[in-house]
């Protein structure tokens, strides 16, 4: 009998214990939950907005779901919304930014990759003095070389150009990639190039058919970075170009400050989603290498 | 032939250091020297084009004197403080909850994270619909019924600059809460454990034991949530355009509208190397004990 009542009492306990578990586990999930609405929030605004007919957004509420859905709005900030005098839409500007940044994402990894190989495994007298100078490039103000970078650019003839705006973005970006190649690379054994070495082969030799074949992972994280920090860029865009050769990001924000007329919230909305859309793709199907890219930043991770 | 032998070989010692050697010629060019040429121009009387002639310090003067810079470094240290501490607070406490067996963390983190992956000038168009007093969560809460809410910070001189701190903040606390969770996964699960046994309660080992433990994720984050917070640009120009009047500018769109808009080219230059100081004061320090601490471990 008494058996039976400590036993009643221990499962007493343990459906007490449970249940506080079950209060702490509540604590837990709350406020997770409530972050995760406030943060999808500004996103699912983005996207109903731009796909409410215009009096609707006037009439309706900001964050209700569309009563009739409409594509004119992407079709308006693709193909027809004015940006500046020039009504084309966001198309050419969304191709100047693909122009612009596959040859400078295919750029600074290559340079990147090559130079961490022999800032680890070809050290010379001195390479850890151009590391740290290479390291400091990345936390750069770029105000600071705004008014140097635009006459230089004018000299070499590239003012303006998509080809300009490539240099710039390798000039800075191979101080990103540098850091995460040789930062990867460091933990490669050196055995790995000491033995090809003793196989006879030279230096390109073993860049190419020892390191490179076991770096995919780092290239995917370097071009990831690289191609969203690029594609997002706006101050090197509006410094440096004008007009019709002008990046996605200057296009969006020259519809979007459109001044004249009635508001047009849904193209906006729309024009906004169009330059997302590249990163957000990226970030969806390779968010793991993103998140490593992000925390390479924080050197020791 | 030996001579021809030990030419290559020699030629093959230096191949590292002439591969290399392009590109740090390109950063020296593109970093340092230019870096040393804004300076120069910002001890010129310049203003549309680079004239060279030496005036001394009068930019620097000319620069603080000028009522738009002091609003300018006022609102950076409003911006960067909230900033910091907001994305700061809010990305441990979510790198906390995370680390607790949650399931589905992967969607979660993902969730928190996606805003890193836009430009902010997507950030600031959205949360200037947001904030748009006329139609956005003003109206929102009104129509719900609370016809006395007003939400018009973004039109509102003295209360601009926080809507540049909320969508900051909601830009780039995954950030924060990203490295904080590389922080905890990397702290050695026998030490709570231990404590654990001891009969310490969680929130005890969480302040007493992983919250310092996490010193090192700490530093990372509030460096380069700094230096984040010094160079924003584009979402201030995408949220309020440096206004109403200049009520949200930053040394950033100061510096670029003093250059490009104004004319002014040698106080935008000063303007520069302001900022260039202050980012270095912080950087430096930070990337010599990170690398001096990674050469001894």
């Amino acid at each position: 009998m008494a058996n039976a009542l400590s036993q009643q009492t221990q499962i007493g306990d343990a459906l007490l214990q449970k249940n506080r578990m079950r209060l702490g586990r509540l604590f837990i999930y709350c406020p997770l939950a409530v972050m995760a609405v406030l943060y999808l929030m500004p996103l699912w605004v983005m996207v109903v907005t731009s796909l409410k007919p215009l009096d609707e957004i006037y009439g309706g509420s900001f964050i209700g779901p569309p009563q009739t859905v409409t594509l004119d709005a992407w079709r308006a900030a693709w193909s027809q919304a004015c940006i500046g005098t020039e009504c084309t839409g966001l198309k050419p500007y969304f191709v100047n930014s693909l122009l612009m940044v596959i040859p400078a994402v295919v750029l600074s990894t290559g340079i990147g990759a090559i130079n961490g190989y022999i800032l680890t495994k070809w050290r010379f007298p001195g390479a850890n003095f151009v590391f740290g100078l290479l390291l400091f490039g990345c936390f750069l103000p770029y105000q600071a070389i705004l008014i140097p970078m635009a006459r230089t650019l004018g000299l070499l003839g590239l003012a303006g150009s998509i080809p300009g705006l490539i240099f710039v973005h390798v000039a800075y970006g191979i101080c990103f990639t540098t850091l995460f190649f040789r930062n990867y690379f460091v933990s490669l054994p050196d055995e790995l190039t000491k033995a090809a070495m003793v196989d006879g082969a030279g230096f390109f030799r073993i860049f190419w058919s020892v390191i490179l074949p076991t770096s995919i992972p780092i290239i995917v994280v370097s071009c990831i970075w690289q191609f969203t920090q690029i594609w997002n860029d706006f101050l090197f865009g509006v410094s440096f170009t004008s007009g019709g050769n002008s990046p996605i990001t200057v296009a969006l924000n020259n519809i979007v400050n459109v001044t004249t007329g009635r508001k047009q919230y849904n193209v906006d909305m729309a024009a906004a989603m169009i330059a997302a859309i590249p990163t957000l793709f990226v970030y969806i199907v390779a968010g793991r290498y993103f998140v490593r890219g992000l925390t390479a930043g924080a050197v020791k991770g | 032939m030996n001579a021809a032998k030990s030419f290559s070989s020699r030629l093959a010692g230096w191949l590292p250091r002439i591969v290399v050697a392009p590109s740090l010629l390109v950063v020296i060019v593109t970093v340092y020297l230019f870096i040393l040429w804004t300076g120069v121009i910002s001890f010129t009387s310049s203003k549309f084009v680079p004239v060279y002639d030496f005036v001394g310090l009068e930019q620097f003067v000319r620069l603080w004197a000028t009522p738009r810079w002091h609003t300018a470094v006022a609102n950076l240290f409003i911006f960067s403080a909230l900033f910091l501490v907001l994305s700061t607070g809010i990305g441990l406490l979510m790198a906390i909850l995370l680390d607790q067996n949650i399931r589905s963390e992967g969607l979660l983190r993902a969730v928190y994270l996606y805003p890193m992956a836009l430009s902010f000038i997507v950030t600031g168009t959205a949360w200037k619909w947001i904030m748009n007093p006329g139609l956005g969560i003003q109206k929102v809460v009104n129509e719900l019924g609370w016809t006395g809410f007003t939400f018009d910070w973004i039109t509102d001189p003295n209360m601009a600059i926080y809507t540049v701190v909320i969508a900051g903040v909601w830009q780039s606390s995954g950030f924060a809460m990203a490295i904080f969770l590389a922080g905890l996964r990397g702290i050695d699960n026998s030490v709570i454990k231990a404590a654990q046994i001891e009969g310490a309660s969680l929130p005890l080992i969480y302040r007493q034991i992983i919250i310092p433990m996490l010193r090192p994720a700490m530093l990372s984050v509030i460096v380069l949530l700094s230096y984040i917070a010094i160079k924003s640009f584009d979402l201030v120009l995408a949220l309020t355009n440096g206004g109403p009047g200049s009520a949200t500018e930053l040394p950033s769109t100061f510096m670029f509208s003093a250059t490009f808009r104004r004319n002014q080219m040698g106080v935008g230059a000063a303007s520069a190397i302001m900022m260039l100081m202050t980012v270095a004061a912080i950087i430096i320090p930070y990337l010599y004990s990170e690398l001096r601490e990674r050469n001894n471990g």
